[in-house]
């Protein structure tokens, strides 16, 4: 019996062998989980964010570059603090403070690190960056904000901010994590695939309590960030910031273009604000603040603002009707006054004088031609068909429609066509007499700044433009080569274009500059809330021209003063570099634009 | 009695197997404190390691001892060294010192010392002296009973002072009990109350139940009609069911709450991995990601970068699992196992009771410590704080694990002057 006993107990230790053997088999060998757990355990992914690419203007200068910023963070898990009071006094901090964020950070994670103060003063950091060894469970956490060299173009340059739950959720490529900055606006939102460059990922060892043990498989897992792109913007700084001068104090917007090309040279929105507010810790603060702002700030008025254009509208008008042979360029139209108001004196005026002395009666009898051409006997159906013709040539102007600029949020103004006066009036009820003000740029007919630039270049091309952009690198620019045709003869064009330079004597004394041939076209916007819109629009030199603008400037009267001087001197600091007509300049800055 | 002046030889298969144990052991306490920023040296005094070299050192003294001494001492002095330790058990509970929710330890000075490792020699060496002392005690109640009250003694003090792990090591005697002829209804009855404690937290209560009554009902049904047999049987199942509606007080009233959890971690390894089930599934990660050959020595991250618990001493074994892989653990479960058998072989070849008894305790108790410390490690057991006998690190342990084994194998140089008595 004994021995059977002994048989039995030696049988026992075997079989516990046997089966510890088979379960390290099986936990060991078999299932592969426990690897991936054990690496989860020690390694830690740390995150290396790129710098984001800097901004130049078309000469090199530099216009936004980065500058490192902290924030305070703290991992719960790991905080004993033996004196809270020191702390606080250390990092800049009530108690209560202290109580609230710590609250805020157990809601959050006990495991995660947890943004416990964002962005430190360079001074917080200095202070505070010695003396954190002392406390564990806290560290600093490096990032970049963006800071800006000059305070100009901030509405086209545009801001980052904290990525949003719903860009979180729309990021299909999972390239974003929570907390990551991304361009929300502007040219920082256009490029943004370009500036953010790409993360690098480190692995590293930490033990258990998150201490760093060193490389994880020697860094054979690895990645460089790579920093974001740099951009050379079409910007002319000087002219920007001479533009952004010119008009300060007052609301609107100055665009100029190389016709050339369709580089943007300066894109002002006035007012603006300070680029370097909408950085770092009082970001919602002073967003806030610029929202709320009656004169919008925000508001990037070259892109987003739709006016009527005015009389420099009669140009596009002048080109549509001698390509459409309702009217030849040298039949003289008698106008006196009677059809429409008007400035021009009562006479015969051909499409070269009507439009030197912007007579609206000779437009408004040229539009009716254009809308009458006799396609239909039914005058209503008429007046339809014409229009949505008039319509579609407006088009091949970049008029009515997105001109595809790279800056978000470009409105496409509005051109009235059939089918808006069919919902107004209903189908057949209206003609020319309920439409006739869209021959003199008013009504209904809404254009953005950026249009009226345009509209300036394609003249100045004598037919054709580049949609204007803002970026000049070779590579990324080269959607933006593709020329487009208005379709209209070049003879119609130099018809315009001598009327325009002739235009400058007739209604805009000012915008004059010796030596240089400019052709101008101004506009004073009829306003019901209050005093006119200044509007102008022009190129130079006629021949070979350099720059094409438009100004416009809200509740500032005649387009012959305020609007062309201001378009004047910075067709004349661009060409020459300087200012010689310091009186000009003054009367500018002066701002009243009385006579 | 007749007294043989030859001297027999002392077993060194066994002590060879001893002192492999105890330098894998040492190698391996190094390893799992490792820490490579720091660079201590294998004999670096600030560490376990160092620590545990003076240990062994100690322990090799201590063997030097336990062969020098007369082995009729150990027969002799046998229940002046039981009382004696268990003196010190009742005094450790006044005055020892609280570590970790057990007052177990005396401070001497630096140095700790645990009377209740030692208790186990003393208790084994008692329980061989009484089986050795008369013929067939256990066949009766009488001895029985004594026999329980000599090993329950020293497992009910240790339970006071709060180390449930070591007063479990105990229950391993029954083995002895086993061998020496004892009834198998015990080892059946205990076995059985285990399978149900068991049974009962995987499976719920009333299927439990219904499971009896069918069983207890079919065994009538089946079994010839006898009225002494059937009682047997219907006794049986009320004790049965009586366990099974125990085991809830058990587990909320007995348990303490860490060990509530602990056993809960083992039914469930999921359980709040972060939390309560923390050390079983780290102690698994550790090993699982071993592999087939381990990861290197000193190349284990589990347990140097502190993700495994006290993992120089009950959790030694993941260090092996981890650097050493599958390959590593089996030699380490084939020295054991070889160690336990070779012990067993010596004891049967014992001309008395007293060391053939002596001989079963010595197996039992590191048997005992072999299947919790490497199964709860691996998920198989729930966390009992015991340590891998000459493995791990810590004083104590190693000197009365050395004390345990050497005692046998002096036991064993002199069996041929050994007498049973009749």
């Amino acid at each position: 019996m004994n021995d059977e006993r002994r048989v039995f107990i030696q049988a026992a230790i075997i079989i516990a062998a046997v089966v510890f053997a088979i379960r390290l088999f099986s936990i060991q060998i078999l299932d592969s989980t426990y690897k991936l757990a054990a690496e989860n355990n020690i390694v830690q992914k740390v995150t290396e964010y790129p710098y984001r690419g800097l901004l130049h203007d078309r000469n090199g200068e530099l216009l936004v570059f980065n500058t490192p910023i902290y924030d305070l963070m703290v991992v719960l898990q790991e905080v004993s603090l033996s004196d809270t009071a020191i702390f606080c006094q250390m990092v800049g901090i009530t108690s209560q403070d202290f109580e609230v964020k710590m609250g805020d950070a157990r809601k959050y994670s006990s495991i995660l690190p947890y943004k416990f103060i964002e962005l430190l003063t360079n001074e917080q950091f200095a202070t505070i960056q010695d003396r954190l060894v002392e406390y564990p469970g806290f560290h600093i956490r490096a990032r970049t904000a963006r800071k800006y060299q000059y305070n100009s173009l901030a509405n086209a340059l545009g801001y980052i901010g904290e990525i949003s739950r719903g860009q979180l959720e729309r990021d299909i490529t999972k390239f974003y994590k929570s907390g990551d900055f991304v361009g929300i606006s502007g040219l920082e939102a256009a490029y943004e695939e370009e500036l953010r460059g790409q993360r690098g990922v480190s692995y590293k060892m930490v033990n258990v309590r998150g201490v760093e043990k060193g490389m994880f498989k020697d860094g054979a897992y690895d990645t460089l960030s790579q920093p974001g792109r740099d951009l050379v913007l079409t910007i002319d700084l000087d002219l920007q910031t001479y533009a952004e001068k010119l008009i300060n104090g007052k609301i609107g917007s100055v665009v100029a273009i190389e016709p050339s090309t369709g580089e943007i040279l300066t894109l002002v929105s006035s007012p603006s604000y300070d680029p370097d507010i909408l950085t770092g810790k009082d970001f919602s603060k002073n967003y806030q603040t610029l929202e709320q702002d009656t004169l919008k700030p925000l508001f990037n008025r070259p892109l987003m603002a739709m006016y009527p254009p005015g009389s420099i509208f009669k140009t596009v008008l002048g080109l549509i009707a001698m390509q459409e042979r309702v009217v030849s360029p040298y039949e003289e139209i008698y106008c006196d006054g009677t059809l429409i108001g008007d400035h021009a004196p009562s006479g015969y005026y051909d499409m070269h004088n009507a439009i030197k002395y912007s007579s609206n009666n000779y437009f408004y009898q040229v539009f009716r031609r254009v809308i009458r051409q006799q396609l239909s006997d039914n005058p209503y159906t008429d007046a339809r068909l014409g229009l949505d013709r008039w319509k579609e040539q407006l088009q091949k102007f970049g008029l009515g429609v997105q001109l595809g600029i790279d800056i978000p949020n470009e409105k496409p103004g509005f051109v009235p066509g059939s089918e808006y006066y069919n919902r107004l009036y209903g189908n057949g009820r209206w003609g020319y007499a309920h439409i006739y003000s869209l021959s003199i740029g008013q009504g209904e007919l809404l254009l953005n700044p950026i249009q009226m630039a345009n509209l300036a270049a394609i003249i100045a091309n004598r037919g054709f433009y580049y949609t204007p952009h803002m970026i000049k690198n070779h590579d990324l620019a080269g959607s933006y080569q593709k020329s487009v045709s208005t379709g209209i003869k070049d003879e119609y064009y130099d018809i315009v274009i001598d009327a325009m330079e002739e235009a400058l004597s007739g209604t805009a004394g000012r915008a004059i500059i010796s030596n240089i041939a400019i052709c101008g076209k101004t506009g004073t916007v009829e306003n019901t809330h209050g005093e006119d819109h200044s509007v102008f629009m022009a190129f130079a030199p006629k021949e070979d021209p350099k720059i094409a603008i438009s100004v416009y400037v809200e509740n500032a009267g005649w387009g012959g003063r305020a609007a062309a001087s201001i378009a004047s001197l910075l067709i004349e600091d661009y060409l020459k570099g300087d200012i010689s007509r310091l009186w000009l300049e003054d009367y500018v800055l002066k701002g009243d634009f009385l006579d | 009695m007749r007294l043989n002046r030859q001297e027999g030889e002392i077993d060194w298969t066994t002590v060879l197997v001893y002192l492999t144990l105890v330098f894998l052991g040492w190698f391996n306490i190094y390893a799992a404190v490792f820490d490579e920023t720091v660079q201590h040296g294998l004999f670096d005094l600030e560490t376990d390691s160092g620590k545990q070299l003076i240990f062994i050192g100690a322990a090799i003294l201590i063997i030097v001892g336990v062969l020098a001494l007369d082995f009729k001492f150990y027969d002799s002095f046998a229940y002046l060294i039981y009382f004696f330790f268990i003196g010190l058990l009742i005094i450790v509970l006044f005055f020892g010192k609280e570590v970790a929710g057990s007052k177990s330890w005396f401070q001497i000075g630096g140095f700790g010392f645990q009377p209740s490792e030692f208790t186990k020699f003393a208790t084994v060496l008692a329980l061989a002296k009484y089986l050795g002392e008369g013929h067939k005690r256990l066949d009766k109640f009488k001895g029985q009973l004594f026999a329980f009250g000599v090993v329950l003694t020293p497992l009910f003090l240790t339970m006071v002072q709060g180390d449930t792990g070591t007063a479990m090591v105990y229950g391993a005697l029954i083995i002895v009990l086993y061998r020496e002829g004892i009834s198998s209804l015990y080892i059946i009855v205990g076995l059985l109350s285990i399978a149900i404690l068991v049974l009962t937290l995987l499976v719920s209560q009333t299927l439990l139940m219904i499971v009896i009554v069918v069983i207890t009902l079919l065994i009538i049904a089946v079994s010839p009609r006898n009225i002494k047999r059937t009682a047997v049987v219907i006794v049986s199942a009320v004790i049965i069911t009586g366990a099974v509606k125990s085991v809830d007080f058990l587990l909320t009233e007995v348990l303490k709450p860490h060990q509530q959890n602990r056993v809960m971690a083992m039914v469930n390894p999921n359980i709040d991995p972060r939390g309560i089930g923390w050390n079983v599934t780290q102690s698994k990660i550790a090993i699982g990601s071993g592999g087939v050959w381990g990861k290197g020595y000193l190349q284990g991250t589990q347990t140097k970068f502190d993700f495994v618990p006290s993992q120089s001493t009950d959790f030694i074994f993941c260090t092996v699992g981890e650097e050493h892989g599958w390959i590593g653990s089996l030699v380490l479960l084939a020295l054991f196992s070889f160690l336990l058998l070779r012990v067993i072989a010596i004891a049967e070849r014992q001309k008395s009771t007293f060391a053939r008894a002596y001989g079963y305790g010595v197996a039992s108790i590191i048997f005992f410590h072999f299947l919790i410390n490497i199964g709860m490690t691996i998920g198989l057991f729930p966390v009992i704080g015991i340590p891998l006998p000459f493995f791990s690190y810590g004083g104590s342990s190693l000197w009365s694990f050395t004390i345990l084994l050497f005692v046998l194998l002096k036991l064993d140089s002199h069996r041929m002057q050994i007498l049973q008595r009749s």
